[in-house]
Parts: structure tokens; sequence; C-alpha cells
């Protein structure tokens, strides 16, 4: 039981990630019908930039300027780099995107690998290809409930998390600007006639995309304090999945997938040799998807894609 | 406007990062490839050999060249990244044969890399040497490949042996790369040479993972529940920080030991005071080094700012090897593929050569027979010698 119990403990955390990442992907989606997929590496840059913020405060810090306790120098670092990267993200809507809106889709889904591209090698040629060692803001303290072991780096993760989630849910569901949103998501031909401007509502949605992505990143640096500039790669790909698998644009989905594909891997691993973790998780997958081709909650038509 | 704005930031990109090109080898040059990882997983591993390849060059300039059969050649090294990927390696050992006219290539560095780069220069009769790759498949029967260091089937029976020797453990757990020639062979052979000690089944997790994960705590769970004494390592310093930080926060208190690719000084800056006090396998301890190995450790330090770590070392060694080849050839033709063979004719011949790694005499298979140290990570997180262990 308490071993059962810990793999639970760990997934909730391993699937924040994907959950933070799949709802950038699912909201540029609902938006504009096309996945973006340098999503990972924003992600990836997101923890780059927390790196910079919290080695910048420490700085600070230690220089005597102004005293400061961990805790705080970490929610600073998270919020200043979920500004920076949203302003990343509309950037890329801006040079990426909005050039292509009216091209073929596959034009702008290849966009989005070169950008992703882009931002890898960029970050090679600027920083170079050494490690860099996330700083650990807060001591980890492991707290030992009858066998179970917590630390607090893991419901640090999963608290932040769930509360951007519903901070989300909330804007999308209460604010005029979800409203919009919403509509646009509905149907982004006759909604702009209507005044709302796709030119707001798409780098808004890239721009809270790239947040939440960034809020991961930071939250990830955390967590594994290893940071390459390839990281955001594989993570992307498996949070694309739980986009899909959530249902595409459905925001509560994709949280949901994010959290079950974490939950699949951790206890596949759990159960079976690890070795074939990849291959009976993504086997699951395929078999839900066969029976829900339109994942959790997403909308049974497809006739918008425009491929 | 929009367009000519983006074409010309694409421009201004790509001038900004545009490096000048590689120097092209003079005739009478003889060119030494240097097939290492520069970026991807582990690039430090690349940058080190870098540094130790370029001292060496330093020297061969200063002496004005080589000499062989009373003429003297120029040197040069043609160092291209792998990406740390086999794919890759393979396509620079390629490239570096057929069109960089390389005499003879050092790398690369690890197993992943080395076992299929092996099979491209031998099937070109192209000497290589891998300096750091441990696991068999490199050098088996390829007369042309040779490496610098000892084999994965020496050092898993050489950590089981310290193992038993030092704690007196009966239980052992092993965490893994699967997807890696290097650690998958080394768990293998350790768990091998365990069992063989302990009877079957004293091996009693035996997990593993891919590549470019990050989060182990469903196996460290796994491991943590089997009752395991002791955890083996066998992975590179991008991933040991993250598996031992992890197997500490999930309530890990036994002691985690390692293998020689822990040895870089990467490994204890990513991990911090987790990894104090653990032992690993290793080529070369540089605290409390002498002679020829000291003189080296100093100059390397001098220059780099840090001390030189198992791949410099190696890397150093193998170019000497390389270097000791070409002085004992009678002389060379100037045609590359005749030359390439007298090279890997004078380097299998070679007996008894004094690295700063240890003596070295390579067997038929093109293995040096070398002895192992022992090295414990010290709590200000130094590598300190703990124990020689000679096959």
């Amino acid at each position: 039981m308490t071993y059962f119990l810990q793999n639970v403990i760990n997934a909730l955390q391993w699937g924040s990630f994907y959950a933070l990442i799949a709802l950038g992907y699912s909201m540029v989606y609902s938006i504009m019908m096309l996945f973006n997929f340098a999503h990972g590496d924003i992600f990836m840059t997101g923890a780059y930039i927390g790196l910079g913020i919290a080695t910048g405060l420490l700085a600070i810090v230690s220089s005597g300027v102004i005293a400061l306790p961990g805790w705080l120098i970490l929610v600073l670092t998270i919020i200043i780099s979920m500004f920076i990267t949203s302003l990343l993200g509309v950037l890329v809507e801006r040079i990426g995107y909005r050039p292509l809106r009216n091209a073929p889709r596959a034009s702008a889904a290849i966009t989005g690998l070169m950008i992703g591209i882009i931002l890898e090698t960029g970050n090679l040629a600027l920083l170079g290809a050494k490690r860099f060692s996330f700083p650990p803001l807060i001591m980890t303290k492991a707290y030992n409930i009858s066998g179970v072991f917590v630390t607090n780096k893991k419901i640090l993760v999963v608290l932040v998390s769930l509360t951007l989630m519903l901070a989300l849910d909330l804007f999308v569901r209460k604010t005029k600007w979800g409203m919009a949103m919403r509509a646009m998501s509905y149907d982004f031909v006759v909604v702009p006639l209507m005044g709302v401007s796709i030119d707001v509502i798409a780098p808004m949605t890239f721009a809270i995309g790239s947040g939440l992505a960034a809020a991961g990143g930071v939250l990830y640096g955390v967590a594994y304090p290893v940071l390459d500039p390839y990281m955001g790669i594989l993570i992307g790909w498996k949070a694309f999945v739980a986009a899909i698998l959530g249902g595409r644009g459905s925001i509560m989905g994709a949280a949901l997938a994010g959290f079950l594909l974490g939950f699949i891997e951790i206890f596949v691993t759990m159960i079976f040799p690890s070795t074939l973790r990849d291959l009976i998780a993504f086997s699951i997958v395929l078999v839900i998807l066969t029976f829900r081709p339109h994942g959790f909650f997403g909308k049974p038509y497809s006739a918008k894609l425009r491929l | 406007m929009k367009k000519g704005f983006i074409v010309v930031l694409a421009l201004l990109v790509m001038c900004g990062l545009s490096f000048s090109a590689p120097v092209t080898s003079e005739a009478k040059t003889l060119t030494i490839g240097l097939n290492v990882p520069m970026t991807g997983d582990i690039p430090k591993v690349g940058e080190s050999s870098k540094h130790a390849a370029q001292m060496w060059l330093e020297d061969i300039k200063a002496a004005g060249g080589l000499k062989v059969g009373g003429k003297t050649y120029k040197v040069a090294l043609d160092i291209e990244d792998n990406e740390s990927k086999a794919d890759s390696a393979v396509s620079v050992a390629t490239k570096m044969i057929t069109q960089d006219d390389v005499l003879a290539i050092v790398g690369p560095q690890s197993s992943k890399q080395a076992v299929p780069a092996g099979e491209v220069c031998n099937n070109y009769k192209t000497p290589m040497i891998s300096p750091w790759s441990t696991n068999p498949a490199t050098t088996d029967n390829r007369p042309y490949v040779f490496r610098g260091c000892f084999l994965d089937s020496f050092q898993g029976p050489v950590m089981a042996k310290f193992v038993t020797g030092e704690y007196g453990f009966k239980k052992a757990a092993v965490l893994y790369d699967v997807a890696s020639d290097y650690p998958k062979g080394l768990a293998e052979f350790f768990k091998k040479a365990w069992e063989k000690m302990h009877g079957a089944g004293s091996v009693v997790a035996f997990e593993s993972f891919t590549t470019k994960d990050t989060d182990f705590s469903s196996q460290l769970s796994k491991i943590i529940k089997s009752g395991a004494q002791f955890l083996f390592l066998p992975q590179y310093y991008n991933e040991v920080p993250l598996i031992v930080q992890q197997a500490h926060a999930l309530g890990w208190k036994n002691p985690i030991v390692g293998s020689d690719s822990w040895g870089s000084p990467e490994t204890v800056k990513l991990c911090g005071k987790d990894c104090y006090g653990s032992f690993f396998c290793t080529h070369y301890a540089a605290a409390g080094a002498k002679g020829a190995t000291k003189a080296f450790i100093d100059r390397y330090t001098k220059k780099y700012k840090e001390v030189p770590d198992d791949v410099a070392a190696l890397t150093w060694d193998s170019l000497h090897i390389i270097q000791k080849g070409i002085e004992s050839c009678a002389k060379l033709t100037g045609k590359v593929k005749k030359d390439r063979e007298a090279l890997r004719n004078a380097i299998a011949k070679i007996k008894d050569f004094k690295g700063i790694t240890g003596n070295m005499t390579f067997t038929e298979n093109g293995d040096p027979i070398k002895c192992a140290v022992i090295v414990k990570i010290s709590d200000k997180g130094e590598y300190k010698f703990y124990k020689s262990v000679c096959p």
C-alpha cells in the first residue's frame, strides 16, 4: 500500500509537467487549428530564463542590497519567467505564425518545428553545450509519512500546477477575454466579423500557453535541476500526445490527460519491467484513441481542419 | 516589407553565428581525426578531449612536427562533433576517412558511438583508437580498432568485488539506460559477476530507463522496495545527479556506487552534497598523482583552469600511442591507404607503452591490459584515490 501511494505521489508530480505543457498545445490548437510544435522548446526557454532570473536574484541577495528568502526568490522567478516567456510566445506568433495564417496548415506546422530548432540551437550558440544546474532556491525537505516519502518540492510542483490550471479555467470561463477565446475556437471565420480580432486573440493565446510552459519549466528546474537545450523535445512530444488524448482544444481534457499519461508511465514501471515502459504506456494510449478517436473531451467534428 | 524584414533578420542571425571555416590541410601534413561529442548529451566529454588534443598538438608544433624515416611532417587535427549520437559518429568517421584523408581517428569516446564508428573505421581499414569506450564490442574482431582503457568485462567484476569487500553486502540493485551501449553492457557484466559471487537472484532489482529520461521515481521506488543494500549506477554525469537526488528524496540511505562514466568534474558540480561519500571505478585519480601524470595535470590545470578528467587523460594517452605508432613506422609513402595500414601494424606492435593512465600493451584484440582505480568522492567534493585494482 505504501508502495502504491508512493507511486501515486510520483505520478502526480510527473503528470503535472505533462498537464502544464499540454495546456499550451491545446489552447493554441483550439484558436488557430494548428499545433505549435515549438511549444516543448518554449518550455525549455522558460526554464533557462528562470535559471537566469534565479541566478540574478541570488546574486543581488548575496551582494547584500536586499534580503529575500528562498521561497520568495522562487515565486519571483516563476512570475518573471512566465512574463518574459509570454512575450517570447507573442514574438513566436508574430514572426512565425502570423505571416502564414492563410498558408496551408502543413507550412504552419513545420514553422513550429523550425522555431523549435532555432530556440534549441540558439541556446546552444549562446550558452554553449554545457549543462546548467538550477540553483537550489529551497532546501529539499523529505517528509516520511508512514513509509511514503513526500518532498516539499513535490508538493510545490503539484500545488502550483493545479493553481495555474484552475486560474486558467476561471479566466476562460468567467472573463470577457476568455469568452472571446471560446468564441474564436468555436468559429474563427465568423467571430472576427463580430469585432473580435484574431490579431489580439492569437497572441494572447500564445502568451498564456507560453507562460504556463515557463511555469512548468521553472518547476521542472526545481524538481530535476539539470538543464540542457534539448530538454523540451521529449517532454514536448509526450505532452502533445496528452493534448490529443484530452481532446483537441479542451483545456480540462488536456490537464486530465497530462496527469493520466504521468500515471500510466509511472504505474507501468511499477508493474512491468521498466524497459517496457514506453511500449506499454503508448500502447494504452493507442487503445484509448481507438475507442475515443477525438480524445476524452474532443468535439467529434474535424471539418474545420484546413489541411 | 514584412517578408523583407524576416529575410534580413534570418541573414543577420546567420552572419552573427557563422564561424570561420576550418583550415584545410596542406600537402605533407598528417591529419588526425578527433570524433568527439561537442554537443548533445555529454558535451563536457568532447571539451576535455579537445583540450587534451590541443595540448598534444602544441607539443608537436613546438618540436617542429613529427619525424618519420628522416622526414618531418606537420600534423593537423580534424575535430568534428558527433553530437553524442551513434548515426552522427558514423557519418563523422566516414567523412574523415573518405573526404579529409585522415591517417587515424581518435574517438568516439562513449561506446554508443564507438561501437558503430569502429565498424566504419575497420571497413575502411583506418586505425581508430577510442580512448574511453569500455564496451567489448568496440574492438571485438576489428583489427584496425584499438582503445585506451580497460573493458567493462573487467570493470563489472572489479566493482562487484569491491562492494563485497568494502561493505559485505549481499543484495544489489542496478539502474541503467537500456538504450545506450555502455550502461547496458556494464550493467549486464556487473550483474553476471555479482550473481556469480552471491548466487542467482542476488541482484534484487535490475531496473532500466531510456536516454533523456529525467524522472526515475518509479524505478527508484521499486529499487527501495526490493530491499537492495546498495545501488550500482553505471550512468553519465548528466543523469547521475538527478538519480542520486531523487533516490535521497524517496528515502534511500544506502550507498550508491558508480562506474568510470562518473569521472567528469561535472558530476560533483551538478550533484553537490548528495554524491559525497560515493565510490566509483575509474582510469586514474588526479589527486595524489606523481611523475608524468602530475606534470600533465599541472599543465592542463594551468591552461584550462580545471583538473583534467579521465577523458582528457585517456585522450592524451591515445594520441601518444598514435604518435609512437607513426614514429615507429619506417617511412610514410604519402599514399594514405598504405600509411594507414603501416600505422595500424605499428600500433599493434607497441609493447609496454608508458601512459599517464598506466602502462599499456595491446592484446590481439586491440585492448590494453591496465589497472583500474577506485575513487571516493570526499566531503569537499574531490575525487580521492582509494585503491588500485589490477587484472
